[in-house]
This record gives C-alpha cells, structure tokens and sequence, in this order.
C-alpha cells in the first residue's frame, strides 16, 4: 500500500514538475516579447513600495495613487509621445527588502526612476542603491531630513527628491499648533525609537516648542510591535502635561491612544502622517480618537480646486474610497518625474535629475512645489482634527 | 506609593499574558525536549479564530458572556487539531532525528503559519472587539486603578495553571506525560501509547494557546499576523526564567519578566526595557542555570 502510493506521489511530481518546466519557458518567451515591445513604446518607473508588512495600507494608498497619475498622464497622450509604465515591486516594509527591490528594478526591470517608499527608514534602504546606480529616486512620504541629506558627511544625495515637506515642518507645524491654539505650556513626547520617522519628529517639536516658551516634562519611548503601554502612559499621567506629542505609527498610536483613555488621560494627543490610516480607527475606537491632532500632507475635505479634481478622479477610479495622504503623495511622486521627463525632453538620468532638482511652482495634488536646494519641496501642511473617529479639516499651515 | 502599585499592578498584567503563552512552551518542552517556536504562531491562529467567531456569534445577536464562551471553545478546539496536525506531519516524522533537526523545523512551521497567515489575511492589523466591555474599578481612593480586563487576565491565567497541574499530576493521561518525558522507550515497553500521548501534550499546549490568543486580542484590540513573534519570543524567556519545563515556574517568570519590564519602564528608562530584562534572565542563568524552579529534573512536565 505505501509503495503504491509512493508510486503515485513520484509520478505526479514528476508530471507538475515536467509541466512546470514547459509553463516556465513559454513564459519567459513572453516576457522577452513583452520586453521588446517596452523597450520600443514606454518609459517604465518602478515603484518600491510597502505592498506588504507592518505599513502596507501606506504602501497601498500610495500605489493606488500612482497608478491613477500614470492612467491620467496615459489618457492625456503619454510623455515624449511614450506611454508611461508603473513597474511595482514589494519592499514587506523593511529596508532591507527595499534595497533588495531597488537593486531589482534597476537592473533586472530598468526603470528610468524610482518612486518610494513610503517611510522614511524603507527609503533609507534605497538611497544607497539610487547613488550608486545613478538613478534618480523620488520618495513619496519619506519626511526625514537624512533621506536627501547625507548625515554624516551633510553632502547632498543629489539622486534623492521627496514629494512631501520634512519633519522639521512637521514638527514645527504641530509645536506652533500647540502653543497658539490649544494654549499648551506643557508637552511629553512619547516617540517609536525603532523609527527614524518618529525621532526625526521627535527633535523638532522639541527645539520649537522650547523655543515658544514650553516645558518638556518628559520623553518616553517604546517600540514597534509593543503592546502594553500602561507602564509609560502611568508615568505620564503622573506628569500631567497640558498635550503629548506621539509621532508613531498607526498600529502602536492606536494602542496608545485607547489604553490612556481608558486610564483616564484626556488631554489633547498629537501625531503626524503616520496617523494617516483607517485602521487607526479601527484599534483606537471613535472615542479614544476625541481631542486628538494629526498633521498631515493634505486632506480630501480641503476646498482648494487642485484637490477637488484629485480627489473626484481618485474616487472614480477607486469605487468611492477617499484618497488619504499617502494616496496623494504617491500621485504626486509620479506627476513629479513626469513632469521632469517632459522638461527633460529625454529618460537620461543625468538631466532627468537636474530637472527633477528644477522643479518649480509646480500644481500638483497637495499643493505647489518648488524644490529647494535640498531636494525638500517648499509647500503647505494641514492639521487635521478627530470629529467621531474621522479626520476633519482644522488649519492650513503656510511654510 | 500608589504610583509604585499602579505600576505594579500593569505588570502584573502584562506577566500574566506572557505567562499564560509560556505554559504552553514549557508544556512540551517537558514532554518532548523540544522548544517549539511555532508556540507564539499557534496562539496568532487562535486569536484570529477568536475574532471571527467572535464578529459572527456578536451579529447573530448574542449575550457577550455567551460569544466569549463559545469563541473560546471553538478557538480552542481548533487550535487543539490544529497542533495535533502540526506534531502528526512536521515533528513526528523527525522524532528519531536530531534536535537540531527538529527545532529547524520548528522554526520552519513558524514562517509557515506566519506567513500563511499573510497570504490569506493580509498584512495589515485588525480590531478586535473587547467583547466584554471593560469595567475600571479604583482603589485607595481613585489613584489606583485596575481594569476587569486585567483582573480576568490573571484568574485566568491561574485557574489554567491549577487545571495543567492536576492533569499533569493526577490524571491518567498526566502519569503517561510523566512516564513519556521521562524515558519515551521505557514508556512504550510499559504499553503506554507514546503517540497519543504526544498529539494530548500538543493538542493541550495549542489549546493553551489558543485561549492566550483570544485574551490577547480582547485586552490589546489589535491582531494581526505577526503578533505571535515578540509575545512568543517573550513567553520562552519567561518558560527559561522560571524554568523551563516546570509549570509554576511558567507563572513566576512570566509575572516576574512582566513585573521587571514594567518597572525599568516606569522609572523612565524605557528605552532600556528589553535590555534590563534580558541581562535579569542572565543574572538568572548564570547563578541557577535551570531557571528558578529547574532544580526538580525528573518531572519536566
């Protein structure tokens, strides 16, 4: 009896692999058509995004973007007459694989640019390879001063843009909010140090807020994947601030958020874009989300023309979903190398990037960019406010 | 003074839920001498099946005592088969195989459900509903303060570990465990089934599991599918603080991990949590390397 079924299994397999074989190579046959045909008729652009992971509803906001800015630029007759193709792969929110997916669309797809990732720690994974292979990359919502600027050396990485303002304004906007209008003398920050993101954030509410006359009482921290807050967030009812400043990320804020308000903590909370999710809502529930602040890249309820006609086409095609942030930078991220390609008038990397760098009084999605000399686009932020458990439109920072 | 038993009070939560997934690793490890790193997976599986027999027995229109049972039993019942079948076709194969071997495996069932979990999920983490609502109860005064969520974490955990130690000691079942850790051949010459023995141990520790899982999920209203890793990996440092293979040491070095943890937090060093916590499980190690309740090696169960 197992013999018989030994003799089974051996031939099936070797029938799936026999087969496997023969799929593998008509496929492959394909692909080299497909490959000849793009090489004739598209420009391709990868994007390195969070497709899966802890910040795949980033990733997934940010490539449905993309993808409706390369069909409207498709629809509108291509750049330098050629059809635009969005070339995807996945980066499972870690650096790593992110370096790993650059290295991929590059050689292996070779894409003219790059857009992403999303966060700036994934993106940090990627601006080695954009250096060293010379391609221009464009971040979506990477928002770390690092991201374009080396660090260490403080020399530009003159490959590497961003569609979205930096976390000095972002810290900057949320500090000045919380002295002018929510009157606060007081602020904890309670930051992610396993994020980048977040101490990037971290240090610029902090040098404003001070700046402005604030008391710091505290700074805690926690990490990814942490579940049980309530040692720290005892520590801080303790301290009774007049707001805390909490620039993580969706999963663990919303952790954050619904533990302190059931440990009796009402003060006002503040966030910056890693807020942007529905699943925030979800783990925080609507009531622990009353009397919190976000700021954020743009928001769909903002009447300024540019965003309408986004946000009506975004809905159109996405089955009525409202665009968040990450939807619009990654939108923008396209419209942007677009646009350089065109000024450009060729795919070459080196003038694709000298005009990428000469981006000027641009209308895009999330409001008009120049660039300055840090690759940083000069533009808008907006603070959101929690009305039951949605974001609604509060202010209009000006940078 | 309340500060510090409000402090006290978070870990001790905290602990127990470690604690509660370690019972499950020292369980097996017990039996079979084998740390099984698909443990933390298993209680991610059964926290999912919670959820979702939860949202359907809660649209039926049930009481909230009644969901919460029945979600309980049905995530543990399918836990239970589920770890039965993980030990029938990825360790029981490997049984006269090195150790080496069959923790490798291990790890591989690990990524496996994980990332399984993934595939048919999604990546992305989902609420999960408290089911009971909580209840705040304050203490001296209103400066302390314990949940009924906490509260029932702990009885929990408690009432399960008196339940594993009669099994283990006074059951029928429990002496074939004893017997099987013990010494696998001589047990099978004494005619007891060393196989269903086994597939009960996982089949218990699973279920174990699977109940964390659920608890979890109704405290933190979060679950996705890597949730397993850090609480597992939290869970087995408990099981080697406390003894890995003991029962009660299970408990203490769950409550005591938790307890550390809290505290390194609350004086405001929270940066350095993990790393006071590990350099205690050395300290541990180093003066009484079988852990703190290790010394009784004839019974590992």
């Amino acid at each position: 009896m197992k013999k018989i079924g030994a003799i089974i299994l051996t031939t099936v397999l070797t029938a799936a692999l026999a087969t496997g074989c023969g799929n593998n190579k008509n496929n492959e046959s394909n692909a080299a058509a497909n490959g000849g045909n793009a090489a004739a008729g598209t420009i391709k652009i990868g994007a390195n995004l969070e497709l899966t992971g802890g910040q795949a509803s980033f990733g997934d906001s940010a490539l449905k973007g993309a993808k409706l800015a390369v069909k409207e630029i498709n629809d509108a007759g291509g750049v330098l007459g050629q059809q635009l193709e969005l070339v995807e792969a996945d980066n499972a929110s870690k650096s790593e694989e992110a370096t790993r997916a650059a290295q991929k669309l590059i050689t292996t797809e070779k894409v003219v640019a790059i857009i992403g990732a999303t966060t700036s720690t994934n993106t940090l994974g990627i601006v080695p390879v954009a250096q060293d292979k010379k391609i221009p990359l464009v971040s979506s919502s990477a928002t770390n001063p690092k991201v374009t600027v080396d660090e260490r050396s403080g020399d530009l990485n003159e490959w590497v843009f961003r569609a979205s303002f930096i976390d000095p304004f972002q810290g900057q906007v949320m500090a000045n909010f919380a002295t002018e209008t929510l009157k606060a003398k007081t602020a904890v920050i309670y930051t992610d140090t396993s994020s980048d993101y977040s101490k990037g954030l971290q240090k610029f509410f902090k040098e404003t807020f001070t700046k402005s006359g604030g008391t710091i009482l505290s700074e805690e921290s926690y990490q990814q994947k942490d579940s049980d807050f309530k040692a720290v967030l005892t520590r801080i009812k303790e301290a009774n601030p007049d707001v805390i400043y909490l620039p993580g990320y969706y999963e663990e804020v919303g952790k954050i958020l619904k533990q302190a308000r059931e440990m009796g903590i009402t003060v006002p909370f503040m966030g910056g874009d890693g807020w942007d999710s529905p699943q925030l809502a979800e783990i925080a529930g609507a009531a622990a989300l009353d009397n919190t602040f976000m700021s954020n890249h743009y928001s769909p309820e903002d009447s300024a023309p540019e965003v309408k006609t986004f946000v009506d086409a975004f809905k159109a095609a996405n089955g009525d979903l409202v665009p968040d942030g990450m939807a619009a930078l990654g939108y923008d991220a396209v419209k942007l190398v677009a646009d350089a390609i065109t000024r450009a008038g060729s795919t070459d990397a080196t003038k694709l990037k000298d005009a990428l760098a000469a981006t000027k009084d641009l209308q895009l999605a999330t409001g008009k960019i120049t660039m300055n000399e840090t690759h940083d686009p000069v533009k808008a932020a907006v603070v959101l406010k929690f009305v039951d458990g949605k974001q609604t439109f509060e202010a209009k920072v000006n940078p | 003074m309340e500060y510090f038993i409000q402090q006290l009070i978070n870990g001790i939560s905290v602990g127990s839920i470690y604690a509660l997934i370690a019972l499950g690793y020292t369980m097996v490890y017990g039996i079979i001498k084998l740390i099984n790193f698909a443990h933390g997976d298993v209680f991610m599986v059964g926290s999912f099946i919670g959820l979702f027999s939860a949202r359907y027995l809660a649209s039926v229109g049930l009481p909230p005592v009644i969901v919460l049972i029945i979600s309980l039993i049905i995530s543990m019942t399918v836990s239970a088969l589920l770890g039965i079948s993980i030990e029938r076709l990825a360790y029981k194969p490997l049984r006269k195989a090195s150790r080496i071997a069959v923790l490798i495996t291990a790890i591989g069932v690990s990524f496996f459900l994980e990332y399984s979990g993934v595939f048919v999920l999604g990546p992305q983490a989902k609420g999960f509903p408290e089911i009971l609502n909580k209840k705040q109860y304050q203490l001296f005064g209103s400066s302390v303060q314990v949940d009924s969520n906490q509260i029932m974490i702990l009885v929990t955990t408690v009432i399960l570990m008196i339940i594993l130690q009669y099994i283990v000691h006074r059951t029928k079942i429990g002496k074939a465990m004893r017997a099987v850790s013990y010494d696998m051949e001589a047990a099978r010459l004494m005619g007891i089934n060393v196989d269903r023995t086994i597939s009960a141990t996982f089949a218990i520790g699973s279920a174990l599991a699977a109940a964390a899982g659920v608890i979890f999920g109704m405290t933190y209203n979060s679950v996705d599918p890597m949730m397993g890793v850090l609480p597992g990996l939290k869970a087995f440092v408990a099981a080697v603080l406390g003894g890995i293979g003991s029962v009660p040491g299970a408990l203490v070095g769950g409550l005591l991990l938790g307890t550390v943890e809290t505290e390194i937090s609350s004086l405001g060093y929270s940066s350095w949590r993990d790393g006071v916590a590990f350099a205690v499980l050395i300290l541990i190690l180093i003066f009484k390397p079988s852990g703190l309740f290790g010394k009784n090696v004839r019974e590992k169960v």
